[in-house]
């Protein structure tokens, strides 16, 4: 199949499993036993008063109504008004959904440099000191649960010595830079405030390393599998054979091939990012959509729990989409 | 058929299953890292079992003339804002993890089977269905999904359970599709559609049984995932609900007291981080004693 026609099938795919996606998150919503307008407005409300709401909801409607108005809300791109915050949903994610970004870039930045790195060596330097700490390093960031990791980092690094901050974006007396990306260490770079881009750095440099830890272990564990694989086949032995250095056989031809299934990993560890993002953000208030969603479950905010969520889907099955397409490029027999 | 052989044949039969076993024997006990898995997880059995008898305290009293204590020979770990005693807390905890290890593998074990076999059993139209199923439930990050299945039903143990279940059968689903097909092919499954089986019948006693020892390594390596996810679930406070001693929960409650009293937040954490290591260890050892190219 040619890689064109490949990416219209998956595409097409990704659309049906999107639709069906909604579809699931609308049950979701209806399942909820607590009734919703009487988590907003209490038990002891005015019979008008729930019935206002309920209209303005569109609760009183039969379900298959309800699922219409929100499937076309949903192609207009209105994912309806958040009840706590009283603002459509759509914004608060466009408003949180940049710090999520941020964090989650730099822990793949972190991730994947690091995670190939300790792989590679790992693999060449095999039952070397380096692999024994590559392997134990990786299996203790797959292990330690990362609500857990970063407590005890906070208290050491923020509590105890005091050398970086203990949550948020930015401290109270920093100004804030020009919004232009809604990425605070790019927009202070770009508004030229250096001392905002220095707070911001230092703010993200825990939520990093814990966000990043364990999806740097998967990589690393993936990497060095995979590269042990790949040295062990006939054709790094005719490389070797022909008496080309260790180095060109490790870099030209044993990493092509071995990274092919790191690709995948790493469309698997954003996913990974994305929940990790959750706890991540729950322990450095960091305000985040992991955070939105988290806040919006415990109230029952179910227009921003329907919207959160799906865009979290959206945005995992569009990483999703493109790691496909790039293993096809890289590996033809994939595109079957 | 095969009862009326017995005797010498049976014998015969037998032995190289035996000789398989010794073999695998001798790998864990070459492979260390899997026999250091498998002694945590029976030492987390252990604690289970044995919680009410190790447990110095009663995890859920509360007793304020002992508030925030620090570890000291009379609460080993300390205690918390309750008084309650760390060490009871996370012993009796231990049982809530397997109790949820186990519900969690039993229902996403047979709905992924079920699933999966069917699928792969009769193809076309149905495995298209039920596949594009999955990938639905694939589309979202685990944890997500779950925190919002678990939060919808309504926050506790038993709906947590059920959270992760209906996240974690997706992956037994799929493998349980591919072993379903790859079996379905072979003469003895052409054999028992030619003398006139039915379906039902084919899937139950023909796939079904081959497919099961795969399905139960996934499960046994799919267990230090499940506990991370319940902990997350009650660390967010979307899961198990206070008292009850789950350790992801307790972990969330010592947050607030986290510098002056690290205690409340640093032992179920660290039992957690080991569970999830032992059972991580014991399937990365199972992996690698079934590893063909180290079979030799």
């Amino acid at each position: 199949m040619k890689l064109a026609s490949f990416i219209v099938k998956r595409l097409f795919l990704m659309l049906l499993v999107l639709f069906g996606v909604s579809v699931l998150v609308f049950v979701i919503s209806k399942v909820i036993p607590a009734d919703p307008v009487g988590a907003i407005l209490g038990g002891n409300a005015p019979v008008e008063l729930v019935e206002d709401l309920r209209r303005r909801l569109g609760l009183d409607k039969p379900l298959i109504n309800q699922f219409f108005d929100y499937m076309s809300g949903l192609l207009k791109g209105d994912l309806g008004t958040s009840l706590k915050t009283n603002r459509p949903v759509v914004k608060d994610i466009a408003e949180f959904f940049p710090a999520t970004l941020e964090l989650a870039i730099c822990a793949t930045l972190l991730s994947v440099v690091l995670g190939i790195l300790l792989g590679i060596l790992s693999a060449v330097y095999r039952n070397r000191f380096i692999d024994h700490f590559s392997r134990v390093f990786s299996i203790l960031g797959v292990s330690m649960p990362v609500f857990w990791t970063g407590l005890l980092l906070l208290l050491l690094f923020y509590f105890r010595l005091g050398w970086l901050p203990g949550g948020g974006r930015l401290s109270l007396f920093v100004t804030p830079p020009t919004k232009y990306t809604g990425l605070l260490v790019l927009d202070s770079l770009l508004s030229g405030n250096m001392e905002a881009f220095k707070d911001a750095l230092a703010h993200l440099v825990l939520p990093t390393i814990v966000l990043g830890y364990s999806a740097t272990a998967s990589i690393a564990r993936i990497t060095r599998a995979s590269m042990l694989d790949v040295l062990r086949q006939d054709f790094i032995r005719t490389a070797k054979a022909k008496g080309i250095g260790k180095r060109l056989v490790i870099y030209r031809h044993a990493l092509r091939n071995a990274l092919i299934p790191v690709v995948t990993i790493i469309g698997l560890t954003f996913g990974g990012l994305l929940e990790g993002a959750v706890l991540t953000e729950t322990i450095f208030s960091w305000p985040g959509l992991g955070r939105y969603i988290v806040n919006a479950l415990l109230v029952l905010d179910y227009p921003a729990i329907m919207g959160g969520t799906l865009f979290v889907a959206v945005i995992y099955s569009l990483v999703n989409l493109v790691v496909d397409i790039v293993y096809a490029a890289l590996d033809p027999r994939m595109r079957i | 058929m095969e009862n009326t052989q017995v005797g010498k044949t049976e014998i015969s039969r037998w032995k190289p299953i035996i000789e398989d076993w010794k073999h695998t024997l001798y790998l864990w006990r070459r492979t260390k890292l899997a026999m250091v898995g498998t002694f945590i997880v029976i030492g987390f059995l252990i604690m289970a079992l044995l919680a009410p008898v190790l447990a110095p305290y009663d995890p859920v009293k509360v007793d304020l003339a002992n508030r925030l204590k620090p570890p000291s020979r009379q609460f080993l770990f300390g205690t918390d804002q309750f008084g309650r005693d760390i060490l009871s807390r996370v012993l009796y905890g231990a049982r809530i993890e397997v109790w949820i290890i186990f519900l969690v593998t039993v229902i996403s074990g047979t709905i992924g089977t079920a699933v999966g076999i069917v699928a792969g059993y009769f193809g076309g139209w149905i495995d298209e269905v039920l596949m594009r199923i999955t990938d639905v439930f694939l589309a979202f990050p685990r944890l997500i999904l779950a925190m919002a299945l678990s939060a919808v039903l309504g926050r506790g143990l038993t709906n947590a359970i059920i959270a992760i279940s209906l996240v974690e059968w997706t992956v037994i689903a799929r493998l349980a599709r591919a072993e379903a097909m790859r079996v379905k092919s072979q003469p003895f499954v052409e054999a028992a559609k030619a003398v006139g089986a039915s379906d039902l019948r084919i899937l139950l006693f023909h796939i079904l049984p081959m497919c099961v020892s795969p399905i139960l390594v996934q499960l046994t390596m799919r267990m230090g995932t499940i506990i991370l996810t319940a902990a997350g679930l009650g660390f967010l406070g979307l899961g198990a609900q206070p008292p009850t001693p789950e350790w992801g929960a307790i972990v969330s409650d010592g947050r607030s007291y986290l510098i002056n009293h690290w205690w409340i937040s640093t032992f179920p954490g660290l039992f957690i981080a080991l569970v999830v290591l032992g059972f991580n260890l014991l399937g990365d050892g199972i992996r690698d004693i079934l590893d063909p190219r180290l079979r030799r």
